[in-house]
């Protein structure tokens, strides 16, 4: 495959060429979202069920004071990583074209900041003023 | 080539399903599931940045029965991927292979998921006024 004698050692060769190319950060990255998703997920679906059908107002006042702000936006970061990171491997267990699992794997990247920037900037709009 | 006799994962369509391994898969659908309602929740936090009227139009379409049957999958898939996940991290931390406590812990995040699903709707529908 690879010529001998090039400029890269063959360590520098064999680096990246995993399916998963950076796999234990990527690792660690969906266990640390995951445990800090636990009490945050409680926190929010407790708070949206007390919250049931309630007026703008109401929501509005709620989300936007600070406590509920802070910890709505921590949820939505940890939420759009750990999506972002376990719906990486689901397409590289099962999409084995190397185009059409990149292109995948970068429209979900894009997806995911996209979204978790919109949800992020709702609240601080809410928050800093309606 | 060497790879040829490497061992294979059970493929799903021709292993045959057992409790364990539906279990496993279900993790990785409802993960799916949730990452497509987050559609939703990105949908509803803008509805209510925009102001009351968009609000009041996200509040009505979340309402509907067809927005409250997928609130409803959404809660259960959110509970199963969350208490299936706990799971996950004793079994990173080394703890509970052995196949009784598999099934054991397997049994507690179905019966969890349901029971947790229960108390949330049920607590909405109080909250609301409607039982």
């Amino acid at each position: 495959m690879a010529d001998k004698g090039g400029l890269r050692t063959p360590l520098a060769r064999a680096r990246g060429l995993g399916p998963a190319k950076d796999g234990v950060a990527h690792w660690w990255a969906q266990r640390v979202t995951a445990v800090a998703l636990v009490p945050l997920v409680i926190w929010f679906v407790a708070s949206i069920v007390l919250l049931s059908n309630c007026s703008y107002e109401r929501f509005t006042a709620w989300i936007g004071s600070p406590l509920p702000a802070v910890l709505t936006i921590l949820l939505i970061v940890a939420t759009f990583r750990h999506a972002q990171l376990g719906l990486q491997v689901v397409i590289e267990d099962y999409v084995h074209r190397e185009g059409t699992k990149l292109a995948g794997i970068v429209l979900v990247k894009l997806g995911a900041f996209a979204l978790g920037t919109a949800a992020v900037f709702s609240v601080l709009k809410i928050s800093f003023g309606g | 080539m060497a790879s040829d006799n490497r061992p294979l994962s059970p493929h799903l369509q021709i292993y045959k399903p057992q409790f364990t391994s539906v279990l496993s898969i279900l993790h990785r659908i409802t993960g799916v599931a949730l990452a497509l309602g987050t559609f939703l929740l990105v949908y509803w936090l803008m509805a209510a940045a925009a102001g009351p009227d968009r609000f009041a139009q996200a509040q009505g379409l979340i309402g509907s029965i067809i927005g409250r049957l997928l609130l409803f999958g959404w809660s259960f898939a959110l509970f199963y991927h969350m208490l299936n996940g706990i799971r996950h991290l004793f079994w990173d931390a080394g703890k509970g292979f052995e196949l009784k406590t598999a099934f054991l812990t397997g049994w507690l995040v179905v019966a969890g998921a349901v029971l947790f699903t229960l108390i949330a709707w049920i607590a909405a529908y109080s909250v609301m006024g409607g039982i």
